[in-house]
């Protein structure tokens, strides 16, 4: 029996390894609606009174670029506007607590790369779709962020969607007073 | 010896394993299904020939599905967009385009990472999202 079993240990063992490896299986059900889609829609959009599709989209443009964003697409037919912006994510927390990590280490007599882990830069996409409400004469406006985050070492930390409602209400905030400026061609 | 033994059969079954890898140009025209299966898990007709109305309505309901869309042509009927789900990224594109007189034909093509979802169950949860949003209903293509 244990003759067997030394004969076989080592195929068997590499055998289970690869077969952990091929557990990473795709995911059911992620193009399903989440739960959460009335919520998502109250916060991303918003509707204008005015049927003035195109002047929706160039002032949204332009808030775009007040936020420092530069455009990398547009679909006018279809009320498209993508921009993206390069900015710094360091973060006072982070870095404290990396740095704790590190002392933490070198008095124990071992290294840390904790500090070359945390935030470094980051890209923040925007999307935006404008396009005629569903009723009354009136523009739906629909924003989405979304950011990738990338460590000191410039690898990527994380990838995600932005949910904090005060960044939505900045945006739109800002988007109200550009179509004022615009319409009153300031 | 005995060692030595179990050192070659594993150096064996590397080897095999090695072998059996897909050249690139096989990776980049590999798909698991046919391509008669894949067209008809991705691809539903529509009773509608409004094309503008088609292309916001699918824009819309990738939004819902929490795509951020990256780009939209409304000239060649296309729509791309992305999403993060933890770690992984989906990318989706749709295409819109004409069906006889009467129809408009609609072919979703959705991405996991660094491999297609060739999942019939995953592209019919879209449909059906996108069905709800249209007040039609999807017909499934031959």
């Amino acid at each position: 029996m244990s003759k067997i079993y030394r004969f076989f240990r080592v195929p068997i063992s590499f055998l289970l390894c690869l077969a952990v490896l091929g557990c990473a299986t795709m995911p059911k059900g992620f193009l399903k609606p989440p739960e959460n889609t009335l919520e998502k829609r109250q916060l991303q959009m918003r509707q204008y009174e005015t049927r003035k599709e195109e002047e929706i989209l160039s002032a949204t443009a332009g808030v775009l670029q007040d936020l420092g964003f530069t455009l990398d697409d547009s679909e006018t037919p279809l009320g498209l506007v993508v921009a993206s912006k390069k900015c710094d994510a360091t973060d006072g927390g982070q870095i404290a607590g990396a740095v704790f990590l590190t002392l933490l280490c070198a008095l124990g007599g071992t290294t840390s790369n904790a500090l070359e882990l945390v935030d470094a830069a980051q890209v923040v996409k925007a999307s935006v779709i404008v396009r005629p409400s569903l009723e009354g004469a009136k523009t739906t406006t629909r924003v989405t962020f979304q950011r990738i985050v990338w460590n000191a070492s410039n690898q990527i930390n994380r990838v995600e969607t932005l949910n904090d409602p005060v960044l939505y209400q900045d945006f739109y905030e800002k988007l109200s007073k550009a179509i004022f400026l615009e319409a009153q061609s300031i | 010896m005995r060692k030595m033994r179990g050192y070659a059969v594993s150096f064996l079954s590397i080897a095999c394993l090695i072998s059996g890898c897909a050249t690139t140009s096989q990776r980049i025209m590999a798909s698991e299904k046919s391509q008669v299966q894949l067209r008809s898990m991705q691809t539903r007709a529509f009773d509608t020939v409004d094309k503008k109305m088609m292309l916001q309505t699918i824009i819309s309901t990738m939004q819902d599905l929490d795509f951020v869309i990256d780009k939209a042509d409304f000239t060649l009927g296309t729509v791309t967009g992305s999403k993060f789900l933890g770690y992984a990224v989906v990318t989706m594109t749709v295409t819109v385009r004409t069906r006889g007189e009467k129809q408009l034909l609609v072919r979703a093509n959705a991405q996991h990472g660094i491999k297609s979802v060739e999942d019939a169950a995953t592209y019919q949860d879209f449909f059906t999202t996108l069905e709800k949003a249209l007040f039609l209903t999807a017909q499934q293509v031959d």
